[in-house]
């Protein structure tokens, strides 16, 4: 075989997995879309779900899943923006931010029904929170924690040291060049951590069946459980409770996340283009 | 008739980082309302003995010896409050770096982190900065505007003018003009000769006729150790030194 026509299998096979990949989203999409489209309707949105889900919207659910990301959120944005403004302006690089590093990697490594059931046990059970937006939101930030630090890191990192030293020559404290330039300036890259983690967390079951519960009613309190839009589909689909509901789920879901990319994608290139 | 005070002493200075030699045994006085240049090739110690100047050195394994006087407060010693010093002693680097905000938010910059709210307080202070750095008539209709629009020459003069907006007694230059063309070049040089007045100059340049043009009394650094130092006039006709004599006709450097 000549290189020439290695070359152009090569290149072959590579358009095609590119092709295949975005025909597989695609695919899915287009299913997901045709089957779930038909059933929604304002009533699907603003009702509660009856009987099991058989009957009735997914009100409910839509509560509980922005309730529950704004918990984590909560817990998980402080921490995370806390430890990577720790790791790049308070430390210098050595064997503590490498072990911290390393230990948030390793989080992010853990599976997620892991976690699910550390959060069963411990927030649950051991402190009792019950099944609740509590131990949910606590389950998911620990989850979400490792991206949230990651690209708050990187966000942090792309602020030019001259900042920080015009900053201290003027007299400022390090924590004032913190919050007046380091973190204004990071803010648009912390954003997109955070939005990417909410795509995370909005599509994750196993830790949330675990620790939010799946309890229909609507919750209020931060004590009560709930069910998230994808802890429905799962069980919707999985008990054969109602394919059609489950897909009009499924389509509120995959918009939901859509839509989050579509921001975040934007927002990561608005940040790109201000800092040229 | 000029008061001829000392306002910054170093008292056999010397300075090691990792075991490497940095400063060795300087002396020298710098004077009220003076322009003192520091001359020397890359690698000579001036910046370093600059930012000793404001306590903004940074390096692992820092070895001091001596004392180094600035306003009367020995800066080596370990209970100087580098907060309060950096307000009597501003600095501009070689980079005009201007913050991703308006021009009069850059220069009331200093003053606000220093709690200052009073309107009136913060728009005198931005305006005796601007005019200090020869800036104001350019952007007085825009200083609301983002300060990243302006020029490169215009930015080193807002990083001037925002030094000197908390009206500090000295201001370090190190290698103000490095980057700028000679024109804005020319500008700054005549707003230092005008700061002068009221205010004590210390400029670090590897341009050896820009010392010559603006500084009144000046030092050669090499390999960190001080040449010689003394009047401009004196040290640029009659060098004690050959090192100086070689540096200053061009010879190395």
């Amino acid at each position: 075989m000549t290189p020439r026509r290695a070359e152009h299998i090569a290149l072959g096979l590579m358009v095609s997995g590119a092709f295949l990949a975005l025909a597989i989203l695609f695919f899915i999409i287009a299913v997901i879309m045709i089957k779930g489209l038909p059933h929604i309707s304002a009533r699907f949105l603003l009702d509660n779900p009856m009987d099991m889900g058989r009957a009735g919207g997914i009100f409910s659910t839509i509560v509980s899943t922005i309730y529950l990301l704004v918990v984590s959120l909560v817990i998980a944005i402080p921490l995370g923006v806390g430890t990577a403004i720790y790791l790049t302006e308070y430390t210098e690089e050595g064997k503590i931010t490498k072990i911290v590093r390393f230990g948030t990697e390793c989080l992010a490594g853990v599976p997620s029904i892991i976690l699910g059931l550390f959060g069963f046990i411990l927030f649950v059970i051991k402190l009792g929170f019950g099944w609740s937006v509590l131990s949910g939101g606590i389950s998911l930030a620990i989850m979400i924690l490792p991206v949230i630090i990651r690209t708050s890191e990187e966000a942090i990192k792309s602020v030019p040291q001259a900042f920080r030293d015009v900053n201290e020559v003027l007299g400022g404290s390090k924590w004032q060049g913190v919050t007046r330039l380091v973190l204004p300036n990071a803010a648009p890259g912390i954003l997109t951590g955070v939005i990417l983690s909410v795509g995370r967390g909005i599509g994750e079951t196993a830790v949330v069946i675990f620790t939010l519960g799946t309890s229909l009613r609507t919750p209020f309190s931060i004590f009560d459980s709930g069910r998230s839009m994808a802890v429905h589909f799962y069980i919707l689909a999985r008990e054969g409770i109602s394919m059609s509901n489950a897909y009009a789920t499924a389509a509120v879901l995959v918009f939901s996340i859509l839509i989050i990319n579509v921001i975040s994608y934007y927002l990561m290139h608005k940040f790109v283009e201000g800092r040229r | 008739m000029r008061t001829e005070t000392i306002v910054i002493e170093a008292r056999d200075v010397s300075l090691h980082a990792r075991g490497r030699k940095i400063l060795d045994n300087i002396v020298l006085d710098i004077r009220r309302n003076e322009i003192f240049g520091i001359m020397g090739p890359a690698g000579s110690g001036k910046t370093s003995f600059l930012r000793l100047i404001n306590h903004t050195f940074r390096a692992q394994d820092v070895v001091l010896g001596g004392a180094l006087y600035v306003l009367g407060e020995d800066v080596l010693s370990e209970d100087v409050n580098p907060t309060s010093l950096r307000r009597k002693v501003s600095m501009v680097f070689a980079t005009p770096v201007v913050l991703p905000m308006s021009i009069f938010e850059n220069l009331v910059y200093g003053l606000r982190i220093q709690g200052i709210k009073d309107k009136a307080v913060l728009r005198e202070a931005a305006e005796r900065g601007l005019k200090a750095a020869i800036l104001w008539e350019e952007v007085r209709d825009r200083l609301h505007k983002p300060a990243q629009k302006l020029s490169g020459g215009q930015q080193q003069r807002l990083c001037i003018a925002r030094a000197m907006a908390m009206s500090p007694e000295i201001l370090l230059l190190d290698e103000p003009t490095s980057g700028l063309d000679p024109i804005s070049t020319l500008r700054i040089e005549e707003a230092l000769k005008e700061l002068k007045r009221h205010h004590t100059i210390v400029l670090v340049s590897n341009n050896t006729k820009q010392i010559a043009r603006v500084s009144d009394r000046c030092a050669f650094f090499l390999m960190g150790e001080l040449i010689e130092t003394g009047e401009t006039s004196r040290v640029f006709t009659v060098p004690k030194e050959k090192k100086t004599d070689d540096y200053i006709a061009g010879r190395f450097g």
